[in-house]
């Protein structure tokens, strides 16, 4: 479903290198969990796959069910399966949250010709959705994510990626900020998304997360490379005996 | 040997004197309406502002005012739906006020033409200061209007609509409301039309004690009118305004507010957005006197500018000597879509009182992009997203208002602009 081609991406304001001839394919119903150090290139990997404008791909390839994405932009990316659940997002004030979930679902169903949601249908489903997240509905009367706690922002995410229905999805650090009760709330609602035609990626900086979304593989991101992949275990063997190992390996 | 000291007239100018001379014989008014409106027509051929006038320095109203078209007695307007669903709504259709008015309790309505014919509408035509150019304007060619008076106690659970709709031409009217002792009430003033007219309009608003209004201008002028406003407002004693001021049409628009809190424990709140595309101008401009001790306000300006329009923020807080504990704050935010769009800010606070808090800002920004991203990475295309920050950043202003039919009625308002002009 994914397939990253030797990648090289910089910084377009300063033109630093951030990642340095990344490999990484991710098949459909996989999910990739990708680790690292800070400043291995993770978030940043995570904003190139959406689009974000400030990365330039200056060599390789981003192929998705064999299609290059690079020429997109963020909302066609997003219409045609892609989803990126921010490790900070953003606070739009002014933006209510309603209101922006059904814009957001009626223009990727447009974009896939589909009729708009009619309105009690739309309600039912984000009802459904806030009800597995344990989310309470006077907090999407907010506008976005104004005022929402850390936990509170990342269920949104979810609650978005549930009602998006998108078939790539990227976790980014979605454990950052949760406590306990909170990270099994989010990990069952990734874990309910889990299908045969989806692809998951999570970025994440510990294993914890990783416990209760149990990934397929495990690939370990370093100055900007893929440095090592594994099964599941190779989580475990970085959280017993930290990144020291591996990236001596690599280097 | 003549020294011409008064440059030659401009084709505007000459329209106006003309134009009184002619519409002499059918302006009503007693004697000292008639003496005011003299003064006032005097006043107008000493010539219109310029930009050395120094309230007018953005607005050079010689230079804008091109041209002056004729009454149009026999133009048509019609009364339009109200802003608000269920609003009572008062008509003045190409200036002329309605006999037939909705009969509300605790409401008493007159004419305006009746109050000038019998004089007793005289004291409110008197000028604010040398450079009150529109009172002028206003003065000297208004006809009709209404004068509305709110009983002490009367609460209006639905808002009055003063629907001011202009069929081209030129149209000159004043729109009076007392709203009594603790009374509460929400007054639409609606300013639109269909011709290229010029528009004069004065409201005044006298607020007794502990009086509650919101006070709503829905100004929506095609962009071939000019519309020269002014709003008036007297607060006493704990009493309560909250002005929120919508500009989204007009080719050349001046609104001017004028508020002075006379009583103790007299609150002011001031919500605008200039919505401005195309090759217009749009001025708001302020003067608020803190005459009292233990008053407060608030003024906060939303613009969003596109095109090649041009916007004016004045906002001048007097705080005089013995008005201790003032709390005054003002902010103007811009939001500069275009690279010939323009925005003018002039925060002036005088300040006279040593026991005072008063603040100002202003800032210029454009679209964040990284809200943007945000948007655009949950499949909203850039247009749609954009479209959704613009409305945002005004939106917010007209939420504070905190009532849901009037919030959703602004917002309907705000709509049909973006559909027009996104």
């Amino acid at each position: 479903m994914l397939e990253i081609r030797n990648l090289h991406a910089r910084i377009v304001d300063d033109g630093t290198e951030i990642i340095r001839g990344l490999n990484l394919t991710v098949k459909a119903g996989e999910v990739a969990a990708i680790m690292g150090p800070n400043g291995s290139g993770k978030s940043t990997l995570s904003y190139i796959l959406a689009g974000r404008e400030d990365y330039e791909v200056t060599e390789g390839d981003i192929l998705y069910n064999g299609q290059s994405i690079l020429e997109m932009d963020p909302a066609e990316r997003a219409t045609s399966g892609i989803f990126l659940a921010f490790q900070y997002p953003m606070e739009i004030p002014g933006v209510a949250t309603m209101e922006f979930l059904k814009v957001a679902v009626n223009e990727q169903r447009k974009a896939r010709g589909e009729e708009p949601l009619k309105i009690p249908e739309f309600l039912k489903r984000v009802k459904d959705a806030a009800a597995l997240l344990d989310m309470d509905m006077a907090m999407l009367k907010r506008p976005l994510n104004v005022g929402f706690s850390g936990g509170e922002k990342k269920r949104a995410e979810i609650l978005q990626m549930k009602l998006l229905e998108p078939k790539l999805c990227v976790l980014d650090e979605t454990d950052s900020g949760l406590d306990i009760d909170a990270l099994k709330i989010v990990s069952e609602g990734v874990n309910a998304l889990r299908a045969p035609d989806r692809a998951i990626v999570i970025i994440t900086h510990y294993q914890r997360l990783l416990q209760y979304i149990v990934p397929d593989s495990v690939h370990v991101l370093y100055r900007g490379q893929v440095v090592k992949s594994g099964d599941k275990s190779l989580a475990l063997d970085l959280e017993a005996n930290g990144y020291a190992g591996v990236i001596g390996q690599a280097a | 040997m003549n020294i011409h000291t008064t440059p030659q007239r401009t084709p505007a100018e000459t329209a106006l004197i003309d134009a009184f001379s002619d519409r002499l014989s059918l302006l009503p008014g007693d004697g000292t309406v008639m003496l005011k409106r003299d003064d006032a027509i005097e006043a107008i051929k000493s010539g219109l502002p310029t930009r050395r006038i120094e309230s007018w320095h953005y607005t050079d109203l010689r230079r804008l005012l091109t041209s002056v078209p004729d009454f149009d007695p026999a133009a048509v307007a019609k009364a339009i739906a109200p802003v608000v669903e269920g609003s009572a709504v008062l008509p003045v259709l190409n200036g002329v006020s309605s006999t037939k008015v909705p009969d509300i309790e605790g409401i008493a309505v007159q004419r305006l033409s009746e109050k000038l014919t019998d004089g007793s509408a005289a004291p409110g035509l008197d000028a604010y200061g040398a450079d009150d150019a529109i009172g002028a304007l206003n003065t000297a060619f208004v006809a009709d209007g209404y004068f509305v008076d709110i009983a002490d106690g009367t609460e209006l659970d639905k808002p009055i609509e003063l629907q001011n709709l202009q069929a081209g031409g030129q149209t000159h009217v004043r729109l009076s409301v007392r709203v009594g002792a603790g009374a509460k009430a929400v007054i639409v003033e609606r300013q639109a039309g269909e011709g290229a007219a010029l528009v004069s309009s004065v409201s005044q608003l006298l607020l007794e004690e502990g009086a509650d209004v919101t006070w709503l201008i829905v100004q929506e002028q095609p962009d071939t009118a000019t519309h020269l406003a002014q709003f008036k407002a007297h607060l006493g004693k704990d009493a309560k305004l909250t002005l929120f001021v919508m500009n989204a049409g007009g080719k050349l628009v001046r609104q001017e507010v004028v508020v002075r809190t006379t009583g103790e424990g007299a609150d002011f709140t001031l919500r605008g957005i200039n919505l401005l595309a195309g090759d217009t101008h749009t001025d708001v401009t302020m003067v608020l006197d803190h005459a009292v001790p233990h008053t407060a306000s608030t003024e906060v300006i939303r613009n969003v500018v596109t095109g090649r329009a041009r916007g004016i923020f004045q906002g001048r807080i007097n705080v005089h000597q013995y008005a201790q504990k003032t709390n005054a704050k003002m902010a103007c935010n811009t939001l500069l879509l275009s690279d010939d769009g323009e925005f003018s800010t002039k925060p002036e606070l005088e300040i006279f009182a040593d026991d005072v808090v008063c603040g100002h800002g202003a800032t210029v920004t454009e679209i964040d992009h990284s809200h943007l991203f945000y948007l655009m990475a949950r499949g909203i295309d850039e247009k749609t997203a954009r479209g959704l920050l613009v409305k945002a950043f005004v939106a917010e202003v007209i939420e504070e208002l905190d009532d849901e039919a009037i919030v959703e009625a602004l917002e309907t308002r705000l709509d049909g602009w973006f559909a027009a002009h996104g």
